[in-house]
């Protein structure tokens, strides 16, 4: 293993098909129209000196190192900006040139300060590599030449510092943040020599609008922009590429290493999901990996009153399934089940699932899915026949109009979101259906042409609006709906749409978004060349959650909006691998690649290499093992990697469940909420301590790499196997890969995956097998997965949960940037700077006539519970509706949701809740409580306690 | 089954009887039954049959006749 070094061409990749042959050097090179000399050389073979210049951003041309000679042109044109044309003749060394690069070299160094040996970047220094390539020895102006004018080391961001002395003023970084990232950041202030570059007006870094993506850090070729791991440890020596564990978008990462320690994670530019571009979690948060709160060996405990006692693996597992087989034995194959993660890796969901499923006898297993995009499967498979988005990433660069519903890209999925901004600024259009004003409403260089603040809850009502307007207006795209859908219910719901009841002047009230608005949004979308959906939580977690994936679908089949780049449906999934999860046969109706459990052919297929017989008929699913824990009937529960008593609704009914059960065995690095009513508790690994694959929201099949040992001894993979052994149920894998292959072997959508295509490929999309053995990035080519597209009719029903008197208020809950669901990572981590607690958004006509006052303690109440918070007096809410965030288990915002779900899946109505708000003095009765349960749920007998 | 169990159980029987309603009187309640057929663990469901026995309080017309169709699915079977 050694350091991966990333070719830097200089200038990005010219998309333009017609080619251009040029000399370079006496070689002839042909490349795609629009590269720049700078480029061409580099892929021939040759590297031009240069600074400024940096294949992530647009050339700049300021350094004047790269400087060229070209046959019939007077003087030395940069390579960076010059574009190359047929038949030109490139010189890249001459002595004229080396004369003139000495010369620029001279004066950048002359007033560089010159700690190199001591210098952060030692190593990694293009300042250092430039002086050694143009070969200077000599700086003819004295080292003394007063360096930039220094503003001071700002240190104020938690993972890099911003050091002015070292500034070559390249704006590398400026035009990172910039293209790149999109939030315009910095700028250059000053002029000439006395230019430096600075975060927003005067601010620090932590002040400004800064978003901590770490695009400039990576972008900078000097230790003016360096990650504070780097000064703290020192240079890595070798790499291993892995993917993110945060969110869905799945990026790729080269771990830098120095031993098994983690130096820094760099944003790979061949990740294909990225494409080199990072997040704050992903880049710079990872260090919750080695926070002092992580359990590293397995504990048991009797009662959930007592204190944890610390146990060999051994001990662990054997009691573990002894406690599971005798509550069988007592009260019923069907008493226990698990659920498995979608923070875990493909191999290790299907595991839990085939342990469940083979070693349990049952088919009570489930998946955080449940709570988030269960709506989009059950969705998406009625309509198109597979459940998962249409598109790969790329797809967005080709997007002329872009419907976002219930999505806020630049905060839950911030690389897909920058990429989406790069298009917008392009010139494509933006619609945003959302109650709340998210960013990309309005933002530096990014403006939604309509922004429709719908009233929560009444997504289908706008989006059948929206498809009124479109058959009634003739917007139809009638040719594709002939050739690709059936055509009779097409006309049924044709006319079911055209209903006068259902036009945007009908449904204006109700929704709260004028008629014209809507009728716009429609024209825009149904008239665009390539229109494209995306869409997140604010669409499924409702009680209609799964009709409005459909009613997105029919819009899309209706304006002939699917199957080509550019267009499509497009789930924005939450965690890493909810998509993975969802494919694994994670949910208790079916086995992996969507297979219905009583369909018998599947079923005998698994049998037959599983060697057991398995249960026909659907299992629990995590609401309904709560209800039946109340009842008395299910009483042993396997959880790995999931925190439902902060994550799920209703947080009382959680609990009351939880604390029904026998057996609670919870697999994860932190003791969890969740973890409060266990009696096992069996310490997990990190991303970095396992190898597996997880699966992004683009159906991405991508490789976690270990990069350095478990912790605990071992990975998430090897305990369920240990567990399945205890239960006496046999399986046998020595490496995860060999997973894998039993999952390509069982899923005909997996069919052709396997670690060695994944080696050699890098990545592949699911369905990837005979008939697409490099994988499908774009779905539904040819004809849609089932057959005919299906239009299904998306009648409006409101939600049961009413606003009334004595809750007025709707609240919405989603997250922000810098923390990541239940924030047991984040937390533990320096992102607690950008969000030290959840708050309640309000609206001032809200709050001033209920006397809240900014950052004051306010009570939450529902017909659930209450809880308390402090209030965000702001406008991106709507007059009605409040909205807060689920990171931090002090505010227990659960405790407020309530138990109405969407109709076929039971994914919970986070997104609608009737309540009330008023001044408060602090923390509730039920928050102190469980505070003070929660302290002595965490507490571990000391060892010799416990050796007595 | 607890009270609360079952309310919850029509009160979920009844917002999947008002998504397919719209298919008609006819095609409905063979499609509410195969949904709770494909969807809902046996537990739920004979949950549910057991309410209709009971007089089956709060269930919409559609779905009683989806219950009924259950019944005679699950009796094939
Ligand atoms: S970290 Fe990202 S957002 Fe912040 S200044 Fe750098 S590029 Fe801009
Ligand atoms: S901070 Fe780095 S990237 Fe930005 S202008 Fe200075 S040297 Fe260039
Ligand atoms: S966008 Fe998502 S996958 Fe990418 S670095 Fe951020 S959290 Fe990780
Ligand atoms: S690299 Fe071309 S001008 Fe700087």
């Amino acid at each position: 293993m050694s350091l991966i070094h990333e070719i830097d061409y200089g200038t990005p990749r010219s998309k333009a098909e017609t080619m251009v042959t040029l000399t370079i050097d006496g070689e002839t090179m042909t490349v795609p129209e629009g590269t720049s000399i700078m480029r061409a050389a580099k892929e021939m073979g040759t590297a031009i000196p240069k600074l400024c210049a940096t294949d992530m951003v647009e050339a700049f041309g300021s350094c004047r190192l790269c400087l060229v000679e070209i046959e019939g042109r007077a003087g030395t044109p940069a390579s960076c900006t010059t574009p190359v044309l047929p038949g030109m003749v490139v010189k890249t060394q001459t002595d004229r040139l080396k004369r003139l690069r000495k010369g620029v070299m001279e004066l950048y160094i002359s007033d560089h300060p010159l700690d190199c040996l001591t210098c952060a970047a030692n190593g990694d220094c293009e300042l250092q590599d430039m002086a050694g390539a143009v070969g200077l020895r000599d700086v003819r102006y004295g080292h003394e030449g007063h360096n930039h004018p220094n503003p001071g080391l700002d240190e104020s961001n938690p993972y890099f510092t911003y050091d002015p002395s070292k500034c070559i003023v390249c704006s590398r970084c400026v035009r990172a943040c910039e293209e790149v990232q999109g939030t315009f950041a910095l700028t250059i202030a000053g002029r000439g020599f006395d230019s430096v570059v600075s975060p927003g007006m005067e601010e620090s870094f932590l002040g400004s609008e800064c978003v901590s993506c770490g695009a400039c850090v990576q972008a900078c070729p000097t230790a003016t922009l360096t990650e504070k791991s780097v000064i703290e440890i020192g240079q890595p020596e070798h790499s291993v590429i892995t993917t993110c564990a945060y969110c869905g978008v799945g990026c790729t990462f080269k771990a830098e290493m120095r031993g098994n320690e983690v130096v820094r994670m760099v944003p790979w530019k061949d990740g294909k999901a990225n494409r080199g571009h990072s997040c704050v979690k992903g880049r710079f948060a990872w260090g919750y990996a080695s926070h002092k709160e992580r359990i590293l060996n397995p504990m048991i405990r009797e009662s959930i009153t007592d204190p944890w006692r610390e146990v060999s693996w051994e001990e662990a597992i054997a009691h573990t399934a002894s406690e599971f087989k005798r509550i069988q034995a007592k009260y019923g194959r069907l008493s226990i089940g698990g659920i498995t993660s979608s923070r875990c890796t493909n191999e290790e969901t299907f595991l839990v699932q085939k342990l469940i499923r083979g070693g349990f006898g049952n088919n009570n297993v489930d998946t955080c899915a449940r709570v988030c995009h269960s709506p989009t499967g059950y969705g998406l498979s009625q309509t198109y026949g597979t459940s998962a988005g249409t598109q790969d990433f790329d797809s967005v660069e080709q997007s002329d109009v872009i419907l976002l519903i219930g999505a806020n890209p630049t905060d839950a999925h911030p690389v897909f979101g920058s990429r989406m901004k790069k298009r917008l600024r392009e010139g494509a259009k933006l619609i945003v259906l959302d109650p709340r004003r998210i960013d990309l409403v309005r933002m530096p260089h990014v403006e939604a042409s309509h922004h429709l603040p719908l009233r929560p809850g009444t997504n289908v009502a706008v989006l059948t609006a929206l498809a009124h307007v479109v058959v009634t207006e003739g917007l139809a795209d009638e040719h594709f709906v002939r050739e690709r859908c059936d055509w009779d219910e097409f006309q049924d719901w044709a006319a079911f749409v055209a209903d006068p009841r259902h036009s945007p002047e009908a449904i204006s009230e109700l929704c709260g978004v004028p008629a014209e608005d809507i009728r716009a949004a429609a024209r825009l979308y149904a008239g665009g060349e390539n229109g494209a959906i995306y869409y997140g939580l604010g669409v499924t977690e409702h009680s209609q959650g799964s009709t409005t994936v459909m009613a997105i679908a029919n819009l899309a089949m209706a304006t002939g909006n699917i199957g080509r780049p550019g267009v499509g449906v497009n789930p924005l999934r939450g965690q890493n691998n909810v998509q993975g999860a969802c494919d694994m046969g994670s949910f208790p109706h079916e086995f992996s690649g969507y297979r219905h459990v009583s369909g018998d052919e599947t079923r005998q297929l698994f049998e037959s290499l599983w060697g057991v017989p398995l249960d026909s008929e659907p299992g629990l699913r995590i609401p309904n093992m709560l209800d039946a824990a109340v009842d008395g009937v299910f009483k042993g529960l396997y959880v790995q990697g999931e925190d439902i008593l902060q994550s799920d609704p209703d947080t009382r009914h959680v609990a009351a469940g939880l604390a029904a059960m026998e057996c609670v065995v919870v697999q994860d690095l932190f003791l969890n909420e969740t973890a409060n009513y266990a009696h096992v508790f069996l310490p997990g690994s990190t991303f970095l301590e396992k190898d597996g694959t997880f699966t992004n929201a683009e159906r991405r099949i991508q490789r976690v790499r270990k990069v350095m040992p478990s912790k605990s001894g071992k990975a998430d993979w090897e305990i369920t196997l240990d567990l399945a052994h205890a239960m006496g149920f046999d399986m046998n894998y020595a490496h995860p890969s060999e997973i894998m292959d039993e999952i390509a072997r069982l899923t005909p959508s997996f069919a052709g995956v396997s670690y060695a295509k994944l080696e050699a490929e890098g990545s592949v999309q699911w369905p990837c097998n005979e008939k697409a053995p490099l994988g499908t990035p774009v779905m539904h080519i040819d004809g849609f997965v089932r057959g005919r597209g299906r239009f299904m009719v998306t009648e409006y029903v409101a939600t049961d949960e009413r606003t009334g008197p004595r809750f007025p208020l709707l609240l919405t809950t989603g997250r922000i940037l810098s923390q990541y669901n239940v924030g047991a990572q984040t937390r533990r981590t320096e992102n607690v700077v950008w969000h030290g607690e959840d708050r309640l958004e309000i609206h001032p006509h809200d709050a001033e006539q209920r006397g809240v006052h900014d950052g004051q303690w306010v009570k939450l109440a529902s017909r659930s519970g209450e809880t308390s918070l402090r209030a965000l007096i702001t406008e991106r809410v709507a007059p009605g509706v409040v909205y807060t965030t689920f990171h931090h288990p002090g505010t227990q915002a659960n405790v407020v949701t309530t138990d109405f779900s969407d109709w076929a899946t039971n994914c919970p109505e986070y997104k609608v809740t009737a309540v009330q708000v008023m001044p408060s003095n602090g923390p509730t009765a039920w928050q102190e409580g469980y505070d003070e349960q929660s302290r002595n749920s965490r507490r571990i007998a000391p060892l010799v306690e416990a050796a007595e | 089954m607890s009270e609360r169990s079952s309310d919850k159980l029509v009160h979920m029987a009844n917002q999947i009887g008002k998504f397919f309603a719209s298919q008609g009187a006819e095609t409905a309640p063979a499609a509410i039954a195969e949904h709770l057929r494909k969807f809902w663990d046996p537990r739920m469901r004979v949950g549910i049959l057991a309410h209709l026995e009971a007089g089956g309080a709060g269930l919409d017309p559609l779905v009683r006749d989806a219950i009924e169709k259950l019944r005679e699915m699950m009796a094939v079977r």
